[in-house]
């Protein structure tokens, strides 16, 4: 029965359905009444109104653009600030005859034909309606000129603009980097994030470097005024002004100062350094070399010298210190010490007789030590003190793949350490899984005894081991490596950057101990660093490597007087000081160095004297010349 | 003779009402394209072809028998579903929104089938379970027009959104969801609204109280609502004439040829012009409504009046846009507005208005 009463009646259905629809109709109704009232408001009530504002006078939204962040170090010192100048621009929408107007320009104005090459880059990258400068930082005198006589140039215009300046120049390059003009891609991706109208009037924007990562932080928010402009485009009077609001300064952990001093102290070495304070993770060097002056790329760079930059075999726009990748080399050992106790593969007190090369079992082949003959018995300390690869060999081997993998994965190896800039490489750990999916072959074991020693496969950035170092100086608490100290808004309102504690390895006290005191060893006589360590009243732990080079990389040009030295073995050296309570922690690479000992330990000397004591070590050329022979 | 059979062959499923009405605004469409994007041809014959492609479909359309209408409902609900899917996994970014889908010979936008897609499905499901309709049926009607919002809102692309919203909801609302459960709902909506903020990243925030004060975003679209009602106000009674629109001309009144082609329609023609139009909207939601009335079976009502009430949100959310009354959400003017996109879909709904009028007699004893 209850069936029957589910059906519904149609025509009271019907009736339903009539009814919603007038009630629709009703609302249709009211809703196109609405828009007609508002119609009649707009266009006949209000008409005076809207007709002025149309026809005498015209509203137009003028942007004002903020004052860009300035950026500093710990101390306060500037590494990039703004300067306002006086540019001449062209707009190429309005002339016919570029050439003629630039030769007609030059004989009021110097224009050089750098200037000249630049500007025509400029003209292929970018939509002709915008102008484009040609000449900046024009003198009074030269504005008085071009003013003068302006009604000439149609589409010349003067502009007064900020410029970025950094006071450093190549010193912070590869750190500060630098902003440039904005490009379509700039905008597209300024579309993306919604943030395209804070950009109406400016005209840079960071495009490496902290300028690239803090470009939200340093850019600031734009103002506007409404401009009341009677038909002959004059304005005639601001309606409403919004201000700007200008970028926010930035505080680096960086010490300007001790920058210098590790740029200063690679001489003609390239390379880089990476110095941390191990117990927050800031950043207090950051060094690779050579750099370059960022300046030139500012208001676009001219085909000339870029290519004569990009081309050179130096490569001096390679950010080694972020994104170069190198094998470790013996700088891996303390970390596969630490491994070697953990795994309890090894304990302090087992020697081995190393006869100066290591065989696979059922093998012949022989893996050298770097000295012939060997160093004799060897403990694991000693193994650290005189860089014995013999031991890290069997080590490695009897430790397996797999948990040389895991073991230093922990303390940041082949990946990213997550410092504030962009593109960092992430280096290369490898296993077993990796040399399947990359290569698509099995892991073999002559594999592991080279990875022992940090060569084979691996790849480390100069970062990463500082970061490495950092965590074994703060004893195995590793923090995130940062560059920003604190924001500070124009209000005055600093704001800070939160330390962040990644993790904490929770080493043995005694392994730690034992492996630090040799790292010690390694700068006093008997040492592969005795160089370094040499007259320091501080106590200083350290470790030397060596990086070969296997192969020139593809591209570059073959340059006889180069390629020796350009293949000569790259020069590692990591340390912390005091080694007792460790205030700073670095890694320091020279390309092309030799050993670790010789060339890439002073540097860190330099840079560490400077950074604890706050002068520089007597010269070191003495000890220098006596120890070289004796090293890693 | 044979010339006069084609005719009526031709004509058979035309409604010669809406193909008065819809002819009238290809015209005008045209007309003020020319003047908006200032005398560029290619713009307007543009145009023309995206017009005479619409009306192929509406005509094909037209001509199709009711019950292919109800057996192309799932297909084409579960196809539009699957392209929205595919958008949001492989979907090209265009202006900061992921909408667009590249096959090979072109790039097309899933979501604009989805304002067709949606109403029919739901018409569709109505009809299935008329006999023995209850809440549940509603609550699944409910889910169906929801499953493709959630996709599209996210592309981001709000005025879509809320046509498609708006189509779901009128279906809804003709097939006697009780009154009810819509006051409980608005109510648990209104309620619910302080969390939902709290859910909110910053920006999202940042844009939604950007859409209801736009003199926050002076430089961006509140700068388009305040030239828009100066384009609109400065026409006056009669209008500064064709192609004598300042605002218009001399690059004040930003996507002239999309969104704000209203302003520059009533900037010209002034009020007489505006009353004009909405007069013109009238007669075809007029006869969509008369249409609707009197559909035969409960598939078609529903969907007729669907159509017709969307049709009509279209119109109102872009002349109240443009005038100042609601917020900036980009819906282009239906039926004037350049674009090919827009103008097929509402040709095809106003096909199956045809549709259902001209077959009812036939299905009919």
């Amino acid at each position: 029965m209850n069936r029957y009463i589910e059906l519904k009646n149609h025509q009271r259905e019907i009736y339903y359905f009539r009814l919603r629809l007038v009630l629709s109709l009703g609302f249709v109704a009211v809703m196109l009444l609405i828009l007609l009232v508002r119609f009649f408001y707009l266009q006949v009530i209000r008409y005076d109104y809207f007709h002025t504002m149309a026809e005498s006078n015209r509203i137009y939204v003028v942007p004002i653009v903020p004052n860009r962040g300035l950026i500093m170090d710990r101390n306060g010192v500037v590494m990039a600030r703004n300067y306002s100048g006086y540019t001449l621009e062209i707009a190429p929408a309005k002339v016919t005859d570029m050439d003629a107007l630039i030769a007609e320009l030059s004989g009021l104005v110097e224009i050089t034909p750098k200037d000249i090459k630049r500007f025509k880059k400029l003209l292929t990258e970018r939509q002709a309606l915008e102008t484009m400068p040609i000449r900046s930082q024009l003198s009074d005198e030269e504005v008085a000129r071009v003013s003068a006589q302006r009604f000439r140039f149609p589409g010349v215009e003067i502009k007064a603009r900020l410029f970025r300046e950094y006071p450093f120049t190549d010193v912070t390059s590869h750190l500060i980097g630098y902003v440039g003009r904005i490009n379509q891609n700039d905008i597209d991706q300024l579309e993306e994030i919604d943030l395209a109208s804070n950009y109406l009037g400016s005209d840079y924007i960071g495009k490496t470097g902290v300028e690239q990562k803090d470009e939200k932080e340093l850019h600031g928010n734009t103002g506007f005024e409404q401009v009341e402009v009677d038909a002959g485009g004059r304005a005639v009077r601001v309606l409403t002004r919004t201000a700007p609001q200008s970028g926010n300064n930035l505080m680096l952990t960086l010490d300007a100062k001790l920058q210098e001093v590790a740029e200063e102290a690679f001489g003609d070495y390239r390379g880089a350094l990476v110095a941390l304070d191990p117990t927050n993770g800031e950043v207090l060097a950051f060094v690779s070399k050579p750099g370059y002056d960022p300046g030139l790329f500012i208001d676009g760079i001219d085909t000339e010298t870029w290519e004569e930059l990009n081309g050179s075999l130096d490569t001096p726009l390679n950010n080694r210190a972020l994104r170069g990748q190198y094998p470790p080399g013996s700088t891996i050992k303390p970390f596969m010490a630490l491994a070697g106790l953990f795994y309890d593969t090894r304990s302090p007190a087992r020697t081995i007789s190393d006869p100066g090369y290591f065989m696979l079992p059922g093998s012949r082949h022989q893996y050298r030590d770097w000295k012939s003959g060997g160093h004799g018995a060897v403990d694991l300390y000693k193994s650290i003190v005189v860089s014995c690869d013999t031991y890290y060999y069997g080590l490695a081997t009897e430790m397996g793949i797999d948990n040389m993998h895991n073991y230093l994965e922990r303390f940041g190896f082949g990946q990213k350490t997550g410092l504030d800039m962009e593109g960092e490489s992430s280096g290369l750990l490898p296993s077993p899984e990796w040399k399947t999916k990359r290569y698509n072959q099995i892991w073999y074991p002559g594999d592991t005894v080279s990875a022992g020693i940090g060569q084979g496969y691996n790849l480390v950035t100069p970062v990463q081991l500082a970061f490495a170092t950092a965590v074994l100086a703060n004893d195995g608490v590793g923090f995130r490596p940062h560059l920003v100290k604190e924001m500070r808004r124009a209000n005055g309102e600093a704001v800070l950057t939160e330390t962040k504690q990644l993790f904490d390895m929770q080493i043995n006290p005694a392994h730690l101990k034992l492996v630090k005191s040799a790292m010690e060893a390694v700068t006093k006589p008997g040492g592969t660093a005795v160089v370094a360590g040499y007259g320091a009243p501080y106590r200083l732990a350290g470790k030397t490597g060596t990086a070969q080079v296997i192969a020139m990389k593809q591209g570059e040009k073959y340059d006889a007087k180069k390629v020796s030295e350009y293949n000569r073995d790259h020069a590692w050296f990591i340390a912390f000081a005091p080694a007792d309570k460790p205030r700073i922690a670095l890694a320091v690479l020279a390309e092309n160095g030799g050993h670790g000992g010789s060339t890439a330990a002073p540097i860190a000397r330099k840079v560490l004297d400077y950074y604890l004591l706050g002068k520089l070590p007597v010269p070191l050329q003495a000890v220098q010349e006596k120890a070289g022979a004796e090293s890693d | 003779m044979k010339l006069r059979q084609i005719q009526t062959r031709f004509m058979l499923h035309l409604d010669p009402v809406l193909l008065a009405a819809l002819g009238a605004f290809m015209f005008i469409s045209l007309v003020l394209l020319y003047s908006a994007s200032d005398g560029n041809w290619m713009r307007v014959l543009g145009q023309l072809g995206n017009i005479l492609v619409a009306f192929i479909a509406m005509w094909l359309v037209a001509n199709m028998p009711l019950h292919w209408l109800m057996r192309s409902a799932v297909p084409i609900y579960v196809f539009g579903m699957l392209l929205l899917v595919a958008v949001a996994l492989f979907g090209e970014i265009s202006h900061g929104a992921r909408r667009w889908l590249n096959i090979g010979v072109a790039t097309i936008q899933p979501s604009e089938l989805m304002k067709i897609a949606v109403p029919l499905m739901m018409a569709w499901y109505f009809e299935k379970n008329e006999a023995t309709l209850k809440l549940r049926n509603y609550f699944v009607a409910t889910i169906l027009l929801l499953l493709p919002l959630i996709l599209i809102v996210r592309q981001p692309d709000l005025g879509t959104t809320i046509l498609i919203w708006a189509s779901g909801f009128y279906v809804l609302f003709l097939a006697g969801l009780s009154w009810r459960v819509m006051i409980g709902l608005t109510l648990a909506a209104v309620a619910s609204a302080p969390f939902l903020w709290s859910m909110l990243h910053d920006y999202q925030r940042h844009r939604i109280l950007m859409l209801l004060d736009p003199s926050q975003d002076a430089l961006g679209k509140g700068y388009h609502t305040i030239q828009g009602m100066i384009a609109v106000g400065s026409g006056g009674i009669l209008g500064k004439g064709y192609m004598n629109g300042t605002q218009t001309h001399l690059d004040f009144l930003p996507e002239r040829t999309t969104d704000f082609i209203f302003a520059v329609w009533s900037e010209e023609f002034g009020l007489i012009g505006s009353i004009l139009l909405l007069g013109l909207y009238v007669v075809v939601i007029g006869r969509g409504f008369i249409i609707t009335a009197n559909a035969s079976t409960y598939f078609t009502r529903l969907m007729a009046g669907s159509i017709t009430l969307t049709f009509f949100t279209y119109a109102f959310v872009n002349m109240g846009m443009v005038s100042g009354i609601l917020p900036v959400v980009g819906v282009p003017l239906p039926l004037i507005s350049y674009g090919g996109t827009s103008l097929l879909t509402l040709m095809l709904g106003f096909g199956m208005l045809m549709s259902i009028h001209t077959h009812k007699k036939l299905v009919k004893t």
